[in-house]
């Protein structure tokens, strides 16, 4: 399939479908593109009740004439102004576009800890999200842990669901929160939101300072062993949903080639990139919650559709929101005691199973995945390269096409041609589960 | 509506079982219990990131492997297999 687009939008959470909005509403023609099934993205996932934002936002998507591409994942950007992508049955589109707005979004950030590839043991919005897909808690023993706000709000989503939440584990110190509480006295609608999920999981304890050192189970979770200081206690439980905040998605726009400061996409204030006519919005530029990632999302559609006015305007409300990024930042700062979670044995990359003792003695990010495989597999390196990059304090950067495993029919030139593929993949046709498959 | 007509029915590794619309595979196999995976070296994986990054949740539908279950809605008559996936 080839298709081109005035503007062309991926990723279709709220920014996106913001940015998408925007500019469709600008007369132009706006292709939105995306990899779940449904639109949304990760914080408005259906299954589950949403908010009145989200019913408004999904309705603007359905009145406007964006054309919506639901199921199709970026997997190369082959020279300026495309995108290649793939569907789940194979099928190929080549996406040309005039400017482009980059709303990737984020994802948790994991840290390996003894025991933390065993079934059942999954990420905090991780365990939220096979919540809604459908997993039944009801009555389950469940343990959040990690870091961020997300983990109160996912106990309280899950309590919703009849789970019994024993436990709430939460790495920074009281000071860190209180502070970061003090910052939300500023967004009273915050404030209010993260005293209805304490008072819906008001049966749990909310601990600080606390992680856990390791799950316990022999083909599932059976417990983990929670500490607290030099306290150590261990916890029967069914489920672990544990994340260690969020990490911006920045493979995509790294791939095209554009700037990229801290981990986080560089932007001027409205939203451009490094690369004229390619924007960025949203969790990749910075963690600043979904309030300020829908701002952006307009700010970007704006800009992008030549409304540079307008965009600025709605700039400069997005200047006084950026504070709470660096609230987030330091409240949420990882304690260096996690980087002694993982024992010797403790796979960091899942994918390849490469555990901890592989990667000592390596000084950097590539030696390591030269010589161990470690990032290699099909997440490439999405799991693990955070997690190394804490770890070893590497920097961990290197991006290259495909950004996720395709179809070997699908590289190169096929997917211009618009080339018909099989519906059924042949073993072996992924070139980085060559290792498993074979 | 009644609960039969809003459920849809597939097998997991044989076993039939139905669950509500909207229902991700993922969530069928946990609700089968199964494990999504071996890893390389035989361990036994289930979903982690519930969001399509991390391809811990693989499983084989209707034939085709590499499947990220979570991404993935259950739909009438599907056949979902990790057992293939199962010897390392």
């Amino acid at each position: 399939m080839t298709d081109s687009f005035d503007i062309l939008v991926v990723g279709a959470g709220p920014t996106g479908i913001a940015a998408a909005v925007s500019a469709a509403a600008a007369g132009k023609r706006v292709g939105l593109v995306d990899d779940n099934p449904v639109a949304g993205g990760q914080i408005w996932r259906s299954g589950g009740e949403l908010p009145r934002d989200a019913h408004r936002s999904m309705a603007s998507l359905e009145a406007s004439r964006v054309v919506r591409l639901q199921g199709w994942r970026v997997f190369d950007a082959p020279h300026p102004g495309v995108l290649h992508a793939e569907r789940g049955d194979g099928e190929c589109a080549e996406l040309g576009y005039k400017s482009l707005i980059l709303a990737t979004g984020a994802r948790e950030r994991f840290l390996p800890f003894p025991g933390w590839t065993l079934p059942n043991v999954m990420g905090a919005g991780g365990l939220d999200a096979l919540v809604r897909g459908g997993v039944p808690v009801a009555n389950k023993r469940v343990v959040v842990a990690g870091t961020g706000p997300l983990l109160l709000a996912v106990a309280a989503h899950l309590t919703h669901h009849g789970a019994r939440v024993v436990a709430v584990c939460e790495q920074a110190p009281w000071p860190r929160l209180l502070r970061f509480g003090a910052h939300l006295l500023a967004e009273p609608s915050k404030l209010r939101q993260g005293a209805e999920y304490r008072m819906a999981i008001r049966g749990a304890r909310y601990r600080t300072k606390c992680w856990i050192a390791a799950a316990h189970g022999r083909d599932r979770l059976e417990s983990v062993t929670l500490r607290q200081g030099h306290r150590q206690w261990n916890v029967p439980c069914d489920f672990v949903g544990c994340g260690f905040h969020l990490v911006p998605n920045v493979e995509l726009p790294a791939l095209l080639g554009c700037r990229i400061d801290n981990g986080c996409v560089s932007v001027d204030e409205t939203m451009q990139t490094s690369l004229p006519g390619v924007y960025c919005a949203g969790e990749p530029t910075g963690i600043g919650g979904v309030d300020l990632a829908t701002l952006e999302g307009q700010i970007a559609g704006l800009a992008a559709t030549g409304h540079q006015d307008e965009a600025r305007r709605l700039a400069r409300r997005r200047s006084g929101k950026l504070g709470f990024v660096r609230a987030l930042d330091q409240a949420f700062a990882l304690d260096p005691h996690l980087r002694a979670l993982p024992s010797a044995d403790t796979p960091v990359c899942r994918c390849e199973d490469v555990r901890l003792v592989a990667l000592h003695g390596h000084t950097n990010w590539r030696d390591a995945k030269l010589q161990t495989r470690c990032g290699m597999g099909p997440c490439q390196g999405r799991v693990c390269g955070p997690a190394a990059a804490f770890l070893f304090r590497w920097r961990v950067e290197s991006v290259r096409p495909p950004i996720f495993p395709a179809l070997v029919s699908s590289l190169g030139s096929a997917c211009e041609s618009g080339a018909a593929h099989p519906n059924s993949a042949p073993q072996g046709a992924f070139p980085t589960f060559a290792k498993e498959t074979l | 509506m009644s609960d039969a007509a809003r459920s849809i029915a597939l097998t997991v590794n044989g076993e039939a079982i139905s669950v509500a619309p909207g229902t991700t595979v993922a969530a069928a196999v946990l609700t089968a219990g199964a494990p999504t995976r071996r890893s390389i070296t035989g361990e036994p994986r289930g979903p982690l990131c519930g969001m399509g990054i991390c391809f811990e949740c693989r499983v084989i539908i209707d034939g085709v492997p590499h499947q990220r279950s979570c991404q993935i809605l259950c739909a009438p008559g599907m056949s979902v297999s990790t057992e293939g996936l199962l010897t390392p």
